[in-house]
């Protein structure tokens, strides 16, 4: 059993928690993820390493509510207990050699990005982060991203936050302005991180997504996270989660993406309904 | 009293019912049946049997226990070589191990050792949950990665002999393909987690949830101060055949329908992990993992559940009993026959339609049987032209796993081949890392629950010896 040391909302659909795992705390790296199941009968979701505290060995997890099992996770407080917690899994991103950096964070993803631009930061890097969400009350993490970024670009879809407009955009203009980093990174929705590489395309720039499809075990044992990566299949547990966005079939993994949506529908309801009128 | 010819049947759940539900098929002897089974051991001077049995479990000696209705002593005989009693009487291949060298075997059916086995294993837990005398402790610690079948018997020989032994288990359970790939209707949870509770009872810790290779690895295993390691880490990663359209939806490996059904429970109502209910069903391949997909497949509510394998039914790897079993249930046999395409469901007026991208057939070419390979089995030729279309909705790819790279590429001097199988000398399980001893699927491929087993206890046997020299 997993302790929740801490719990904090960051929007109404986005939580997060800080986990007692010293095993696991001791060990993780920006890009990394863990997986975890709520309950003794839950289902084992993968979530992205947001954060880690190797000496007090908690680690951070951001989730947004999407689904039974982040509604059931979301119901628990401040000295409870989740049942499972295993990792880090997968590799680490990658930060050798790069000098300046982009780091572009859609929605939720901006959980996964954010320790990436502090490692980044950490290691001396320019970083420029550009983040983007449908509204105002959807911002996560403007602080802590600035804290990290020299310099930030908060972009919202409709224009109540910071700039109108999606994240391509800033960065086209940055591009266009002759900037050349070395590497963009690129976390968030698929359609985004798609769009990233279209954008960065011209300018022969590259880029890593970080890619976040469904799984069971996160060791390789399933083949269920499989992705098209260059003509070959690779696995995102062990190959991955971060890969060279040029080389990644995005449209295969949207489709991928989908192929339980009729399962987690009924589930949301059902878990929608058993939640309604209990606080 | 005369000779009874034949083994006696062990009563089978009804296949119409069966093959509906998840309840397990082969029910298991009475007392009575046991004991006049045991009658039928000549108890022969020479004892091939325990020749055949890869763990050497004292065949003739324990059923002499069932014949004197001595029923707990047959099990504490039995438990002497083997950690999972109750497990292989269900699981291993008996017809090709002890079986097939019964002397009752020569000119009639031979002793049913299996079946027996599994009978006295089931009276004890079901009588009995008292573990006979605990070892002394020696004060050796021992480290063993992955809680499947090798991982098991080794930790369960070594508490046995004084050592204290940590398991540690990547996934939140313990019992490894056990629990996320052998069916329920085969082997019952409920066995596994006796089984492991009763090595707990040894004094054996289990540590899930930790992933050797990421957690920890086998250097900082050492310097927590275990003095040996053992790596049961298992197959890994599922092979794909590489052809068109095995991306679509509803294309599965074998480990992933297994596990979803298996560790995760989808197959319960009320289980959170989803598992596609198909209509129709391929699954490629013709092993034992085959079997438990497509008859999974069928009990997950499939009409028509078809194995598709490159060779022929004499060639095919199954256990005999699992292929009779998937027949009489209703799984159909597309023989001599080989994937080429995964076909795939798309609307061109409707790009919204919800049905796109899942899978609509798989095109297949028949084979003829060639000149036999390097390892004497005949190479399947496809015949050019005879390609033709089997509508399913859903494929399940049972070719096998290659090995998991986590381990190798944390664990500086191990040497693996060129499949990526850890290199270990044969008779102990040593690999070319000091103190480091490994089995299992992790050397082999993919390969029997006993096997890995009889790995487990050589390399307990070996760990014993260098930790005895050493201290």
């Amino acid at each position: 059993m997993y302790r929740i040391l801490k719990k904090r909302r960051l929007n109404p659909t986005v939580t997060m928690m800080d986990i007692y795992a010293p095993l696991v705390a001791k060990k993780a790296r920006a890009g990394q993820f863990i997986i975890l199941r709520a309950d003794s009968d839950g289902e084992r979701i993968p979530l992205t390493v947001a954060g880690y505290d190797r000496d007090a060995g908690w680690v951070k997890i951001i989730f947004q509510l999407v689904g039974a099992t982040t509604m059931s996770l979301d119901r628990k407080e401040e000295g409870e207990y989740i049942s499972d917690f295993v990792g880090p899994l997968g590799c680490p991103t990658r930060t050798e050699g790069i000098k300046n950096v982009c780091i572009v964070g859609g929605g939720v993803g901006c959980a996964i990005a954010l320790p990436v631009a502090q490692e980044f930061h950490k290691l001396g890097a320019m970083v420029h982060t550009v983040v983007g969400f449908r509204s105002k009350d959807l911002l996560i993490l403007e602080e802590e991203f600035k804290a990290c970024s020299d310099k930030l670009t908060v972009m919202t879809d409709d224009g109540s936050y910071g700039r109108k407009g999606v994240v391509t955009e800033p960065l086209n203009e940055a591009f266009e302005s002759g900037e050349r980093y070395d590497e963009v990174i690129a976390i968030g929705p698929l359609v985004m991180m798609k769009y990233v590489v279209q954008t960065a395309k011209p300018y022969g720039i590259p880029v890593t997504v970080s890619m976040n499809p469904i799984m069971i075990d996160g060791t390789g044992m399933c083949g269920g996270c499989r992705l098209t990566v260059g003509g070959k299949t690779k696995f995102a547990c062990v190959d991955g989660p971060d890969f060279n966005g040029y080389e990644v079939d995005f449209d295969e993994a949207v489709a991928r993406s989908s192929m339980y949506a009729e399962f987690e529908k009924r589930e949301r309801e059902a878990a929608c309904n058993l939640f309604k009128g209990v606080k | 009293m005369a000779l009874q010819p034949k083994k006696y049947e062990m009563p089978l759940s009804d296949a119409k019912i069966r093959a509906r539900s998840f309840c397990e098929v082969a029910l298991g002897y009475s007392p009575e049946i046991a004991v006049l089974e045991a009658q039928r051991c000549l108890n022969c001077k020479n004892r091939p049997c325990v020749e055949g049995c890869p763990v050497n479990i004292s065949i003739p000696e324990f059923i002499a226990k069932i014949k004197q209705n001595d029923f707990e002593g047959a099990y504490r005989i039995i438990s002497e070589s083997s950690s999972l009693p109750a497990v292989c009487g269900r699981v291993c291949p008996q017809e090709t191990q002890c079986e097939s060298k019964c002397a009752m075997g020569v000119k009639f059916e031979p002793v049913a050792i299996g079946r027996l086995e599994r009978f006295a294993a089931d009276w004890h837990n079901a009588h009995c949950g008292e573990v006979s005398e605990l070892p002394e402790p020696n004060g050796h610690r021992v480290a063993v990665v992955g809680s499947g079948p090798s991982g098991l018997t080794c930790a369960g020989d070594l508490a046995k002999k004084g050592y204290k032994v940590t398991v540690f288990e990547a996934l939140h359970v313990a019992g490894g393909v056990l629990v996320y790939g052998i069916p329920e209707f085969r082997l019952p949870k409920e066995i596994v987690a006796k089984e492991v509770e009763t090595l707990k009872k040894y004094g054996v810790d289990i540590e899930t949830n930790v992933v050797i290779g990421k957690t920890l690895t086998v250097d900082e295993l050492f310097e927590e101060g275990y003095e040996a390691v053992f790596i049961g880490s298992g197959a890994g990663l599922p092979r794909f055949m590489g052809i068109p359209g095995e991306s679509l939806k509803g294309v599965y490996s074998a480990n992933e329908f297994l596990t979803r059904s298996n560790l995760m429970k989808a197959y319960k109502a009320d289980s959170h992990t989803p598992i596609m209910h198909a209509k129709n069903v391929a699954v490629v391949g013709g092993g034992n993992v085959a079997m438990d997909a497509a008859r999974t497949a069928l009990r997950l509510g499939a009409e028509n559940v078809y194995i598709i394998y490159r060779r022929s039914m004499q060639e095919l790897p199954a256990r005999r009993e699992e292929v009779e079993h998937a027949e009489e249930e209703g799984v159909k046999f597309e023989l001599l026959r080989n994937p080429v395409e995964i076909l795939g469901y798309e609307n061109p007026a409707d790009k919204r339609d919800p049905k796109n991208g899942f899978v609509s057939g798989i095109r297949v070419v028949k084979c003829a049987l060639g000149e036999p390979d390097e390892k004497g089995r005949r190479r399947p030729v496809e015949l050019p032209g005879s390609e033709y279309e089997i509508a399913v909705d859903c494929v399940i790819m049972a070719i096998g796993t290659s090995p998991n790279p986590l381990i190798k590429n944390t664990t500086e001097g191990l040497e693996v081949n060129s499949h990526g199988g850890i290199i270990v000398e044969e008779n102990t399980g040593k690999t070319s890392k000091k103190g480091v001893y490994a089995g299992g699927d992790a050397v082999t491929g993919a390969a029997t629950v006993i096997l890995a087993m009889g790995a487990g206890k050589a390399a307990a046997k070996a760990i014993n010896e260098y930790l005895s020299k050493k201290a």
